[in-house]
């Protein structure tokens, strides 16, 4: 029991890795990749947040002047994790724009037939 | 073959990890940086969030490399997308009056709401790209409920994105002009703790970014959903 | 405590996995959209506000409108 309390979080961040990892080495499908990287993306972030966490704390926000401040959670990497949400948005929006590109000359989304057809 | 060796090599990169997070464990003591922006972050820039008082005042130079980010992935979606024509050949009937009685009574109340989340930004959880999306999400109810009767005005969407991004930008070249002399110094009197008008430059930079982010991503979906 | 975090993170890597086996692309991305809201709850409950407030409203609403109108401009089954 002591073992989940202390890696349960580990164990979701890295799965989540791993799976994003494993989507984007098989499958054959683009979008499907995309997919995969948006997973990797997920499992990311929580292990960001997971290695600032202080056990009995709270959230770092004063919301009446007088809240102790010796038990608040470490700020620094929420604010890194909020840019890396939006960034990856943005790269979201520009990689799925490719795929419309790929379809209307290719005619398919299959990696391997579009490998096939150099000439 | 090829899921059994990627398997393999998963399975490596798995155990190096495993060996390695011995040494972080879970929920202990705080970084000394945290501790300097928790005990004096209050009294040297005034908000009360202090993740708002890192992301603006502390690290301001990593947010504006964020909005130039954003800014050149929306552009570069729309040069992808302005070559390839759209063929409409879907035919697609009026929606029904109720639908879009309902769509067009929702959204200043969303609209409302995303503002809200922005103006507070440094009192409350929230903040400039919380505030955007949510507006974003109001543009795509309309797009999916009125579909062939209104289109995003494009006068305002290029002045809100437009406008945001100056105003962040001179914000930061006034401070370095007076004050101290340093890019994005934080010069404004800080005010009473806890009320809207305090902290410094923190809101009116929060305010831009707002308009700006709402503006951009509703313009990627416009871009993605146009009718050739 | 625990059990619901155990159960949340179980039910995270099941939608996970059931991304990877779908052959229809739209419910694959109804499962990465599941993720995105799990990771919010997760969020919340490792005490960040703003980052859950983030995710759920970037990760998991704009991501996925994004998704499906790019699969409703290309195709639908993957082969």
């Amino acid at each position: 029991m002591s073992f989940l309390h202390n890696y349960i979080y580990y164990i979701g961040a890295f799965g989540l890795i791993f799976i994003g990892l494993f989507i984007m080495a098989v499958k054959r499908n683009y979008i499907k990749i995309i997919i995969g990287l948006s997973i990797l993306e997920t499992g990311v972030n929580l292990f960001l947040i997971s290695i600032g966490y202080i056990k009995n704390g709270t959230a770092p926000i004063f919301s009446n002047a007088g809240i102790a401040a010796e038990n608040m959670v470490d700020p620094v990497p929420q604010a890194l994790v909020l840019t890396a949400i939006v960034i990856g948005l943005a790269v979201m929006g520009l990689a799925l724009s490719l795929a419309i590109g790929l379809y209307k000359h290719y005619g398919t989304l299959n990696l391997i037939k579009i490998k096939e057809q150099k000439w | 073959m090829r899921k059994l060796s990627i398997i393999i090599v998963l399975i490596i990169i798995g155990w190096g990890i495993i060996t390695s997070l011995q040494k972080i464990p879970f929920g202990s003591s705080r970084a000394k940086l945290a501790d300097h922006y928790i005990n004096e972050g209050k009294e040297e820039t005034g908000a009360a969030n202090i993740v708002t008082a890192v992301v603006v005042s502390y690290r301001s130079l990593d947010t504006l490399g964020e909005v130039t980010v954003l800014f050149l992935a929306t552009i570069g979606l729309g040069a992808v997308l302005a070559t390839i024509k759209r063929k409409s050949e879907r035919e697609s009937e009026k929606a029904s009056l109720i639908l879009s009685t309902g769509c067009k009574l929702l959204f200043p109340l969303i609209l409302l709401f995303g503002a809200y989340i922005f103006i507070h930004g440094h009192l409350t959880p929230g903040g400039g790209f919380q505030g955007g999306a949510v507006i974003a999400s109001a543009f795509v109810l309309m797009y999916l409920g009125c579909h062939e009767e209104k289109r995003i005005n494009e006068t305002g969407s290029i002045l809100s994105e437009s406008l945001g991004g100056l105003v962040f930008l001179s914000i930061g070249l006034i401070g370095l002009a007076i004050g101290t002399g340093y890019f994005l110094n934080n010069f404004l009197p800080k005010g009473e703790f806890n009320t809207l008008l305090s902290g410094g430059i923190i809101p009116i930079i929060y305010i831009a970014i707002g308009f700006k982010v709402g503006a951009e991503l509703s313009k990627i979906i416009d871009l993605l959903m146009e009718e050739s | 405590m625990i059990i619901i975090v155990t159960l949340l993170v179980i039910a995270m890597l099941a939608s996970a996995i059931s991304a990877y086996i779908f052959k229809d692309l739209l419910s694959a991305v109804i499962a990465s959209c599941m993720v995105s809201l799990i990771a919010a709850v997760l969020f919340f409950l490792l005490h960040a506000p703003d980052v859950a407030m983030a995710e759920a409203s970037i990760g998991a609403a704009l991501v996925t409108a994004v998704f499906v109108i790019a699969i409703r401009r290309t195709k639908r089954y993957e082969e």
